[in-house]
């Protein structure tokens, strides 16, 4: 694996490692390391770095919703079209075109259930295109991100071993 | 109760006080750990918890079950260009540790010399205690990245042996051998008429290159047997399974001992080590990717903190000099900073003045372990 691949491997794993760190995992120069990361971010390769929240162990009110979506398109409207229209609304944290039954599956974020439903019966369902929503409030959340949310460390093997 | 005197002769791993002082306090990062972070693939996990409820809970064929064997074939075919047949040249064992145990006593007479290279895992010389044969250190040396030369054998009086171990990469120091540096070794054995284990279950473990094996070079497959398993690089270690490679004769006689005493190695373990050999290669591959960026990191802080240590190109080890006595700033260190890991001598003499740093732990504590043994190196030449 080139170093730079590598470099996308390491930062996917975790975005704040310092320029130095990233450097000695991959063998690279801190200076080719801030080359190669701004190479990936003006190619668009890397289009911005998160922090993984478990809502779940904060005081804040947190709801989430996997909605399908159907659509129907005309000679003027494609799915890019429809999609950039819906992609706007902040609430809508991801929106992806997938196969199956439905067009798209859509990723909903708000403070309460109640806004959700606000949100899309008021704001998606409206839309021209839309003909169909159903909506899948997220109960909880066991692994986001490649990370598995829970407690701690179990790493349970022997300190000292052969 | 009097244990038997081959018992008595046999000291306690030195590794056991490291583990007894780490046990003490709960606020140790540990880089003294002989295995991986990582569980099994989950495909090799799930194959096994398949295997119990479909009752699978019997003895399987000595030599360990066919289906296993022949993809074990495959699989050693593929990577390493061996071909070996899977009903008479293929042994399934508890772990690589029952392999060498097992073909020590079908091969070693009472009296026979065991060339042992050192610093090594810590079992092969009481392995030979207990078949009765006579160790022989052989030496390495760091200006030699701690690999087996020639002349080493040489001056270590091998010529006289009837067996070699030889162990790359190599646990403790993370040395490999490469097919130059192998050549020189196989003809040593040719020349004395030596058989030779060759331990690799650390093989897929190799960085930036290929692993080689001294069982393929000319003349030597006829007196070699290969281990391998399943606990490194699939992340297996507590499932015990490894296998042994060889000639029909060496692989018959050492499955005569084995039909006896382990009957067949553990089936659940058997079941999820062909769903590993089937399907898990990009996850052996991913963990090796992680394994070698967290080599370079903590080889790099090393080089930083002006610790001397070679390029260790295999296993999860690195070896560093250590400032001073192996053993009191191993000591040291867990004590006043709370890092576990284990000094070089307690490998053999060779590794006197070493440290053995596992860097198989994730790099959040790496890094932490790593900024610990700078402030104590700093403290501790004040």
């Amino acid at each position: 694996m080139d170093p730079e691949r590598e470099l996308l491997e390491v930062l996917c794993q975790d975005a704040r490692a310092e320029t130095a760190d990233l450097a000695r995992q991959t063998g690279l120069s801190e200076a080719e390391v801030e080359e190669a990361i701004a190479d990936l971010e003006s190619e668009g390769i890397v289009q911005g770095y998160q922090a993984i929240v478990d809502w779940d162990r904060t005081e804040e009110e947190h709801a989430r919703a996997a909605v399908e979506l159907n659509v129907t398109l005309d000679r003027e409207t494609g799915y890019r079209e429809v999609a950039d229209r819906i992609a706007k609304f902040p609430e809508v944290t991801s929106l992806q075109l997938v196969s199956g039954n439905y067009d798209f599956l859509m990723t909903v974020e708000a403070d309460s259930v109640r806004e959700i439903s606000y949100f899309v019966s008021e704001k998606v369902a409206p839309v021209p295109e839309v003909t169909q929503t159903v909506t899948h409030f997220v109960m909880d959340t066991y692994k986001e991100g490649g990370i598995e949310l829970r407690d701690g460390s179990d790493d349970d093997r022997l300190s000292v071993s052969p | 109760m009097r244990p038997a005197d081959r018992v008595e002769r046999v000291p306690p791993s030195g590794i056991r006080k490291f583990f007894e002082l780490a046990e003490e306090r709960d606020d140790v990062i540990s880089l003294g750990v002989g295995e991986p972070d990582f569980s099994a693939p989950w495909a090799a996990r799930d194959a096994a918890i398949a295997s119990l409820e479909r009752g699978k809970t019997s003895y399987t064929a000595n030599r360990g079950m066919r289906d296993l064997r022949t993809k074990i074939a495959g699989h050693v075919e593929k990577r390493y260009g061996f071909d070996y047949d899977p009903d008479e040249e293929i042994l399934v064992t508890t772990g690589v540790s029952e392999g060498i145990d097992v073909a020590l006593r079908a091969l070693v007479n009472p009296g026979d010399t065991v060339a042992l290279v050192d610093p090594a895992y810590v079992s092969y010389q009481p392995g030979v205690n207990f078949a009765g044969g006579e160790p022989l250190i052989v030496p390495t040396r760091e200006e030699e990245e701690f690999r087996l030369t020639y002349e080493a054998l040489e001056e270590a009086g091998a010529a006289e042996a009837d067996l070699l171990i030889l162990c790359y990469p190599n646990n403790p120091t993370g040395a490999i051998m490469n097919e130059e540096d192998l050549k020189p070794v196989a003809e040593f054995c040719r020349e004395h008429d030596l058989l030779v284990l060759s331990d690799e279950i650390y093989a897929d473990l190799t960085y930036d290159q290929e692993h080689d094996s001294i069982a393929t070079f000319e003349g030597m497959r006829e007196r070699t047997i290969v281990f391998n398993g399943f606990s490194k690089a699939y992340a297996m270690t507590g499932l015990r399974l490894g296998y042994a490679l060889g000639p029909s004769e060496g692989i018959g006689a050492m499955n005569r001992i084995h039909q006896y005493s382990m009957l067949s190695a553990p089936t659940t373990a058997q079941h999820a080590a062909i769903e590993a050999l089937e399907s898990c290669d990009d996850e052996v591959e991913e963990m090796k990717r992680a394994f070698n960026r967290r080599r370079r990191f903590v080889l790099s802080r090393f080089d930083d903190m002006g610790m001397d240590c070679f390029e260790a190109k295999g296993a999860f080890y690195v070896f560093p000099e250590c400032p001073g006595d192996d053993e009191a700033f191993a000591e040291g260190l867990l004590e006043s900073e709370g890092v576990a890991l284990v000094p070089g001598s307690v490998f053999g003499e060779a590794g006197d003045g070493h440290l053995r740093v596992s860097y198989a732990t994730g790099l959040s504590s790496l890094k932490e372990a790593m900024d610990r043994i700078e402030s104590y190196v700093e403290s501790s030449s004040r």
